[in-house]
C-alpha cells in the first residue's frame, strides 16, 4: 500500500492507502474522493483528472507523454509547472506519501 | 411532490446511471434512504472495457467496479444485487423484486439499461459474463459494424485470430459516425487483416458457421453480435408510464409520473427541439447527476452535450455532440498520419466533432459546443484553423 494524501482547493485533505498498480487517479475513485472526474475512465483523452504535484515532492514519477502534455493545455483550471493527469501515474510503493492537490474545478 | 433531501430513495438498475444517481445524492448531501437494486450478482462495475481492455486481458474485475463493497455501506446506501424488479405499485408507492420482497419509495429512479438486440447463436457483450463466455478465439465473426462490433474486432485481431465483420448497411458506423470518419476507421482494421462483408446479412448462426441471406457460409470459431440495443422500458410501461423507445422523461428526467424518474440509456429525453435516445457513459452519468440534483431541490433542466468514445487498436475516436443529419463535414488535421477531426454541420450550423487521437480538440469541441459558438464551416476550412483561438 502507498499513502497518498489529496489535498482539496478548501485546504482539508483525503488521505488514502492505494494499492499498487491502480493510478493516483483510480485511487481517489474508489475511496469516493471527491474532486476528481475522470470522465473517460483512464485513457488520457478528457483530461479532467488533472492534479497538482506538491511542489516538495522527490519522489519519481512518469514521463509525460504528448496526449497528456496536450490535454493539460486545454484543463479548466489552469495548467502549472507541477500539472498532471492523475490517471497517467500508477501507484507504486516508491510514491508512498505523495501529497498531490485538486484544482479548484475539472470541467 | 415528495423530492427532497429527506426523501427514500429507490434506485432500479446497478449500471453506470444507477451507481452515479447514488454517488450523486449522497455527495449532495442527501439524507434520505437510498436502496440501489442491480440484477448482477456483482458490485457496480464500469461495461465499456469489457469490448476492450478487459477483453484483451489487460485488466480485471477488480479494475472494473465503481467502488469497493465498503463505499456503499459506509455512505448508508443499501445494495441490493442478484435480484430484480419485477414491477411498480404506483399507488401504494413500492417496487416488488424478483425475490417477493417490496420496497417503499418515495422517489423511484429507473436504471433499467438496454439489452442487445439479439441473434440466436450468437453471443452478445452486454455484462461481464457475457465478455467471460466469448473470449476471442479461431475464426471470428461479429456480425454488425458498429462501435461494439468493431470494437470486439479490434480485440480478436490484435489475439491473433481470423476476423470477419458483416454490415447489412453499405458502411460501418452508419448510426454514429460520419463516412469519413468511419471510412478511416475501417481502412485502420483492414491494414490489420480484418474483412468487411457489407450489404450483407445473416439468415441463420449454425454451430461452427454462419450462412449469409445469399447462402454464402462463412466458418466460424466464434461469433458476436453487435446490432444494436432495445431500452428496457417493460417494468415502466407495466405501470402504467409513458414509453417511446425508451421512458418517455420530461426536462427534468420526470417520467408521466412525477414521482418516478428515468436516467441513462431507457430514458427517452429533449434534446433541443426533439426527443432522443443515447446508449453512452456521458449520458449514464450526467443524467443520473442530474436527477440527483432534482430530487434535492435543484430546479434546473437536463442540458448537457453528448459525447461519446471508442477505443480501437491505438486509435482513440471521439465524438463531442450528435452529429446525425449532417450534410456536410470540414476535416481539419492530416487522416493519413491518424490524427484528424471531422466536423459536421447541418447547413451552417455545427453539430458536432469527430475526433480520431486528437482529445484535445475533443475537449475544446465539448467547450464550444455547450457554449454554443457560432462556428462556420468556412472558418474551420481556413488552413491552420486552431479551435483553441475560437474557444
Amino acid at each position: 500500500m502507498a499513502k497518498i494524501t489529496y489535498v482539496h482547493p478548501d485546504g482539508t485533505s483525503s488521505v488514502v492507502d492505494v494499492e499498487p498498480g491502480n493510478s493516483i487517479m483510480r485511487g481517489a475513485k474508489l475511496a469516493g474522493v471527491e474532486g476528481i472526474l475522470a470522465q473517460c475512465g483512464g485513457g488520457a483523452t478528457c483530461g479532467t483528472c488533472h492534479i497538482y504535484v506538491d511542489k516538495d515532492n522527490t519522489r519519481p514519477l512518469p514521463a509525460m507523454h504528448d496526449l497528456e502534455d496536450g490535454l493539460l493545455c486545454v484543463t479548466a483550471s489552469p495548467r502549472q509547472d507541477n500539472s498532471r493527469l492523475s490517471c497517467q501515474i500508477p501507484v507504486t510503493e516508491e510514491l508512498d506519501g505523495l501529497v498531490v492537490h485538486l484544482p479548484e474545478k475539472q470541467l | 411532490m415528495t423530492d427532497g433531501p429527506d426523501s427514500a430513495v429507490v434506485i432500479v438498475g446497478a449500471g453506470q446511471a444507477g451507481c452515479q444517481a447514488a454517488v450523486s445524492l449522497r455527495e449532495r448531501g442527501h439524507r434520505g434512504t437510498i436502496t440501489l437494486i442491480g440484477d448482477e450478482g456483482v458490485l457496480p462495475y464500469q461495461r465499456p472495457p469489457l469490448t476492450k481492455a478487459y477483453l484483451q486481458g489487460d485488466i480485471g474485475f477488480g479494475d472494473l467496479v465503481f467502488r469497493p463493497e465498503t463505499y456503499y455501506a459506509e455512505h448508508d446506501i443499501t445494495l441490493v444485487l442478484d435480484d430484480a424488479a419485477v414491477s411498480v405499485d404506483r399507488a401504494a408507492r413500492c417496487v416488488v423484486l424478483r425475490s417477493g420482497r417490496a420496497v417503499g419509495y418515495e422517489n423511484l429512479v429507473l436504471a433499467t439499461g438496454s439489452r442487445p438486440r439479439p441473434i440466436p447463436g450468437a453471443h452478445t457483450i452486454r455484462t461481464i459474463a457475457d465478455a467471460d463466455s466469448a473470449r476471442p478465439e479461431g475464426r471470428v465473426v461479429a456480425i454488425g459494424a458498429g462501435f461494439i462490433g468493431l470494437e470486439y474486432a479490434a480485440v480478436a485481431s490484435e489475439a491473433g485470430c481470423d476476423v470477419t465483420v458483416i454490415e447489412a448497411q453499405p458502411r460501418a458506423l452508419s448510426r454514429v459516425l460520419s463516412s469519413e470518419t468511419a471510412e478511416h476507421v475501417v481502412q485502420v482494421h483492414r491494414r490489420r487483416g480484418v474483412k468487411f462483408l457489407f450489404n450483407a446479412t445473416v439468415s441463420e448462426v449454425r454451430p461452427g458457421e454462419v450462412v449469409l441471406a445469399d447462402g454464402t457460409v462463412l466458418p466460424a470459431d466464434l461469433v458476436v453480435a453487435g446490432i444494436g440495443v432495445v431500452p428496457n422500458a417493460e417494468l415502466a410501461a407495466e405501470a402504467g408510464l409513458t414509453v417511446d423507445d425508451g421512458i418517455v422523461v420530461d426536462p427534468w428526467l420526470r417520467t408521466s409520473d412525477p414521482a418516478i424518474f428515468a436516467v441513462g440509456d431507457c430514458a427517452r429525453f429533449h434534446h433541443g427541439a426533439r426527443q432522443i435516445r443515447l446508449e453512452c457513459v456521458q449520458n449514464a452519468v450526467d443524467q443520473a447527476s442530474a436527477v440527483a440534483a432534482v430530487i434535492t431541490g435543484s430546479a434546473e433542466p437536463y442540458a448537457q452535450v453528448p459525447w461519446f468514445w471508442s477505443d480501437q487498436y491505438a486509435m482513440k475516436v471521439q465524438i463531442a455532440g450528435v452529429t446525425d443529419g449532417h450534410d456536410n463535414v470540414v476535416v481539419t488535421g492530416d487522416p493519413t498520419t491518424g490524427a484528424f477531426s471531422v466536423f459536421c454541420f447541418a447547413g451552417d450550423k455545427l453539430l458536432g466533432v469527430e475526433s480520431v487521437n486528437k482529445p484535445v480538440d475533443h475537449v475544446l469541441a465539448r467547450r464550444l459546443i455547450a457554449a454554443n459558438c457560432p462556428i462556420r464551416p468556412e472558418m474551420v476550412a481556413v488552413p491552420g484553423f486552431d479551435l483553441r483561438t475560437a474557444a
